[in-house]
């Protein structure tokens, strides 16, 4: 892990402004901030920890849980909302027997909700992994789970 | 791709061959693959379209593109064909061979796949002729069509960096700054402040080490105007903000991009590296001794970062706070130096105005709102997209004549300008023209570009409340007003929506919204209470149901309302039993109607959805 | 912005205000707060503190101000004073916000002396906010701890964490702060009581980050009189000799 952060921190030259960056980079290594990724991060680029934290508990962007192996992401843009969106995550919410934030027993989803991915003209929206799916309703929510399952 | 471009006259140089290209007798098929169409599945047809011609041999004789966001999304996957301006919708992968052979190779028009008029049920063949692009006026979306936004030498064949060029060697910073300013352009993030006025302070401003920045994180929820601009054509927003660089003296830039939007990310990051290998950002652009340099940043998923000076904070590393503005940014703006920072759709405007003046300009939209604004039209209207309109136009034009009016013929009730910083609009403002004074008056605002409609299945307290847990979740939680004030009314709402409204709840929203709209410490807050006070202003009657006749009108507050099977509409098919995930529907038995527990009900709507007769009534 | 010191800037321009009526001068680049409390003109404010940089998190300290006819609400901590510049302190405008203010401040402390307090002086006799929702907090958020441990004692032990109503002072991962030293200047900082701190058998409790430290004890006097690791801190910063702290100040 200390190599793979090692080597994100060095892409960005130990530049202390790309702080969020860096981050963003560990997560989409290790799907989640770990701990230990933010200790070397402070202490590797001479940032309190109380920097990096408060960092990372700012940005929605950032988990300091470990998440499941597919994200299902919600939209709760304003777009979604007027059709419903969030009746599609009630929906996953008692599908997945988690609440948003959540991750099932098995490890297999996270459940996330966002404010707008910017396809709001397909609304409601669900995003799993790098797939979306527009214009969701409660019917289509099984179907769609059971391709990652 | 060739090596770098030493002059201007290497660029039209470059720009004459690759324009020469386009001047074929190829037939020519544009696919959308911006990110609204992927939910509904572009990216298989591109493929399709890649293997066919792959398989068919057609590598000569069709030129294939997939371009970024076409605007209609609604209708997407999305293709035009020429020669022809041939537009089809909804294909599907199976289609691509008969689009090929039919379309491509013989000319013969196939009508299933085209627009059918609604009402009339008239097929339209040309994209120029359907209503919802006839009525708009596409001078910065236009291009996305025709240009791949992955490859500089698209851009550049439609004439892509002469501006630039044009601003380099034919202008002094201060003319460009002069003619940006006679153009009228105000700021498109939402605040409509005068884009040449605010170089200006900038280029003036004290201090040697000056940065530009694009505002790229579109926060506002139901807005995407710049993500499709960004993804579909990253090189103009590039091109407007060298050209302001040099105009105001800066040798860095930022482009601050939403965490939300990868494809807009790659996309620009793409085409700086594009720009840099061809000498058009970097040392020495284009010969001219102008030196400047890019470099972006991904946001972190909060939508306080749309605010200059929280946006700026986290560009430093820091935790995205506002403060003050009583120094302005552009004396003091990153790292305390100053910085111009201006939207997406801003930037891009700038190519268009060096190109062709500021009179041109001028002659689109109204005297004091010039040129034109793209606005994302989502909701309940027929035609969602991103639309590009003069300014000026009146709201009415933009729902019904290019959005085709209201979903399965129901009535308009509202349409939301703005986002959590904007109200919403009866139908009696419809005939307001769209300006940023023109919305402000009325207590909306222009914000990013969000449009979205709202019939009569919506309600308005349930709107205001939606936008209240929005804010109240994307608060940074500096100021006092910002943080509890919110809550506070979100709170009240909630109590209105449960049924627990009492009557002096309405003069203590708006004591509390009065408060935050004098003493938040920035505009996310003061704008915050903007979606209450317009609908306790234009949709009074709503509240006072909810709280006296304990109603909601549109069927959406859960704890107001109750789900029934009418009788004589129900035929006993049984797939409400089924849908229904608490097991609150059980048929009684053939051929009489299902019953609904009401006990047992979560009023998750499943049955009213999946009931096509409708026989699930919502009281 | 960096804390400016007041005195080397002697020769700097002056504006001449006027703050409620009467005419004022003033340092350009002071604050309206400041220059009001110099003349002893009282603006209630929660989140200022002259040792460390202004940041308007309270907004109490807002004031109506005139600039070419216009007036506007603006937070007098953060506002440069400047020629011709017109105050009120306390317009019915900036009483009605400031009532309001306090009114949230007071339905999340329902219980903190200090808010109460400022509300009796405003006449507030309880919350407009239904009183199912009142919280017991002690913090408003003003951020001076975390502040004042950034900007004066120079450790950034703790900071504000998370966002929006979630939003408070703490420890790094909620766990014992690390680089804390006990010094307790965040205790002292705050200005409602929210720290609780406490010097009990040979030991420094600092409840909210998590912290206890053995406290030196004077060798002539034997007082407890600050933390071993405030003292160990201290003596590395300015490279005194070991030992230099066995004794306390009163000793020495």
């Amino acid at each position: 892990m200390k190599d793979a952060v090692t080597a994100i921190i060095k892409k960005y030259g130990n530049d202390k402004s790309q702080l969020v960056s860096i981050l963003q980079d560990i997560q989409s290594e290790f799907n989640y901030l770990p701990r230990a990724a933010l200790d070397k991060v402070s202490k590797k680029m001479d940032i309190p920890q109380s920097q990096v934290f408060a960092l990372a508990t700012f940005f929605r962007a950032f988990s300091l849980k470990e998440r499941g192996k597919h994200i299902v992401n919600v939209c709760l843009g304003t777009a979604c909302h007027v059709r419903g969106g969030e009746l599609i995550l009630d929906s996953l919410q008692r599908q997945l027997g988690v609440t948003t934030g959540g991750t099932t027993a098995d490890h297999n989803f996270t459940l996330e909700s966002v404010n707008c991915m910017g396809c709001c003209a397909t609304g409601p929206v669900v995003k799993i992994g790098d797939e979306y799916f527009g214009h969701m309703t409660n019917e289509k929510v099984e179907p769609m789970l059971n391709k990652y399952k | 791709m060739p090596g770098k471009l030493k002059s201007p006259k290497e660029l039209e140089a470059l720009h004459k061959k690759l324009a020469k290209g386009l001047e074929t007798d190829k037939a020519r098929v544009s696919v959308c693959n911006g990110t609204a169409c992927r939910p509904y599945g572009s990216n298989p047809v591109v493929e399709a379209f890649k293997a066919a011609i792959d398989k068919k041999g057609l590598a000569d004789k069709v030129e294939f593109k997939v371009t970024g966001c076409h605007g209609f999304c609604e209708r997407g996957p999305i293709a035009i064909v020429e020669p022809g301006n041939i537009f089809y919708q909804k294909i599907k992968p199976e289609d691509v061979p008969e689009i090929l052979d039919k379309t491509v190779l013989n000319k013969q028009v196939i009508s299933r796949l085209l627009f059918k008029e609604p009402i009339t049920k008239a097929e339209i063949t040309a994209q120029a002729d359907l209503p919802f692009y006839k009525n708009q006026r596409r001078i910065i979306l236009g291009n996305n069509v025709r240009i791949d936004p992955t490859n500089i030498e698209d851009y550049i064949s439609i004439g892509g960096y002469s501006a630039l060029a044009k601003a380099l060697f034919d202008y002094q910073p201060t003319q460009i700054i002069d003619i940006v300013k006679q153009s009228g352009l105000r700021g498109r993030g939402g605040g409509g402040f005068t884009t040449g006025v605010k170089w200006e302070s900038c280029r003036n401003a004290h201090g040697d080490i000056k940065y530009v920045i694009v505002n790229a994180d579109e926060g506002d929820p139901g807005a995407y105007a710049n993500e499709g601009l960004l993804t579909g054509n990253p090189h103009s927003v590039l091109e407007g903000l060298i050209i302001g660089a040099f105009a105001i003296g800066s040798h860095q830039g930022y482009i601050y991009v939403r965490n939300e939007y990868p494809l807009a990310l790659k996309n620009i990051t793409n085409a700086m590296e594009q720009a840099r290998k061809l000498g058009l950002l970097g040392k020495n652009i284009l010969g001219s001794g102008f030196d400047f340099d890019v470099r972006v940043n991904r946001g972190g998923g909060a939508f306080i970062c749309g605010e200059s000076t929280a946006l700026m904070a986290s560009l430093e590393g820091k935790v995205g706070e506002p403060r003050a503005k009583y120094t302005h940014t552009v004396e003091k703006g990153l790292w305390d130096r100053p910085s111009d920072l201006n939207n997406v759709e801003t930037w891009a405007n700038i190519p268009l105005i060096i190109n062709n003046g500021a009179d041109w300009f001028k002659k689109i939209g109204t005297p004091t709102n010039t040129g034109t604004k793209i606005f994302s039209l989502t909701g309940k209207v027929n035609n969602t997209g991103l639309v590009e309109v003069p300014m000026g136009i009146q709201l009415r034009d933009i729902i019904f004549n290019i959005g085709g009016g209201i979903r399965e013929g129901k009535k308009f009730k509202a349409v939301q300008t703005g986002g959590p910083s904007g109200g919403c609009l009866p139908e009696s403002m419809l005939d307001m023209p769209v300006d940023f004074d023109a919305l402000t008056k009325v207590g909306s605002m222009m914000g990013s570009g969000g449009m979205i409609v709202m019939d009569e299945n919506n309600c308005m307290v349930d709107i205001a409340k939606y936008y209240l847990s929005f804010l109240e979740e994307e608060s940074c939680g500096k100021c006092v007003p910002c943080r509890e004030g919110i809550k506070r009314m979100r709170q009240i709402l909630n109590d209105i929506t449960s049924g627990a409204g009492k009557e002096s709840d309405l003069p203590l929203l708006e004591e509390v919204g009065h408060c935050l709209r004098d003493s938040a410490l920035c505009q996310l807050g003061g704008s915050a209470p903007n979606p209450v006070l317009t609908t306790m202003q234009y949709f009074r009657e709503e509240y006072i149901e909810h709280i006296k006749l304990k109603k909601c009108r549109a069927g959406v507050c859960k704890d107001l309302i109750t789900f029934s099977i009418t009788e004589e509409k129900c035929p006993d098919c049984g797939m409400c039993v089924k849908a229904c995930p608490a097991e609150a529907i059980t048929a009684v038995g053939k051929r009489k109607p299902v019953v609904l527990d009401q006990a047992k009900c979560i009023k998750c709507r499943t049955c009213y959805e999946v009931c096509k007769l409708g026989a699930v009534k919502i009281e | 912005m960096k804390c400016v010191n007041w005195g080397l800037l002697r020769l700097s321009e002056l504006v001449t205000l006027s703050i409620n009526g009467n005419k004022y001068t003033a340092e350009k680049g002071q604050y309206i707060l400041q220059v009001a409390r110099a003349h002893g003109i009282k603006i209630p404010s929660l989140c200022n503190l002259d040792a460390v940089e202004p940041y308007g998190a309270c907004r109490l300290c807002i004031v109506e101000i005139t600039r070419e006819n216009r007036k506007r609400i603006v937070t007098s901590c953060l506002f440069p004073v400047e020629e011709g510049l017109i105050v009120e302190t306390d317009s019915p405008r900036v009483i009605g916000n400031r009532k309001m203010l306090l009114d949230l401040l007071l339905a999340r402390c329902s219980e903190n002396k200090v808010i109460r307090q400022l509300a009796d002086e405003y006449g507030i006799e309880k919350s407009s906010f239904e009183k199912e929702y009142w919280t017991k907090e002690n913090c408003i958020v003003c951020g001076l701890c975390a502040r004042v441990c950034e900007q004066v004692v120079g450790v950034s032990a703790i900071s504000l964490v998370n966002r929006g109503i979630t939003k408070g002072p703490a420890s790094p991962y909620l766990e014992s702060a690390k680089a804390c030293i006990g010094c307790g200047s965040c205790f002292y900082a705050c200005p409602t009581g929210a720290i609780k701190m406490e010097d009990k058998e040979g030991y420094r409790y600092i409840y909210n980050w998590r912290i206890k430290y053995k406290l030196q004890k004077c060798t002539i006097c034997g007082i407890e009189w600050a933390p071993e690791k405030q003292l160990e801190y201290i003596r590395k910063k300015w490279n005194l000799p070991k030992g230099f702290f066995d004794v306390c100040p009163n000793c020495r």
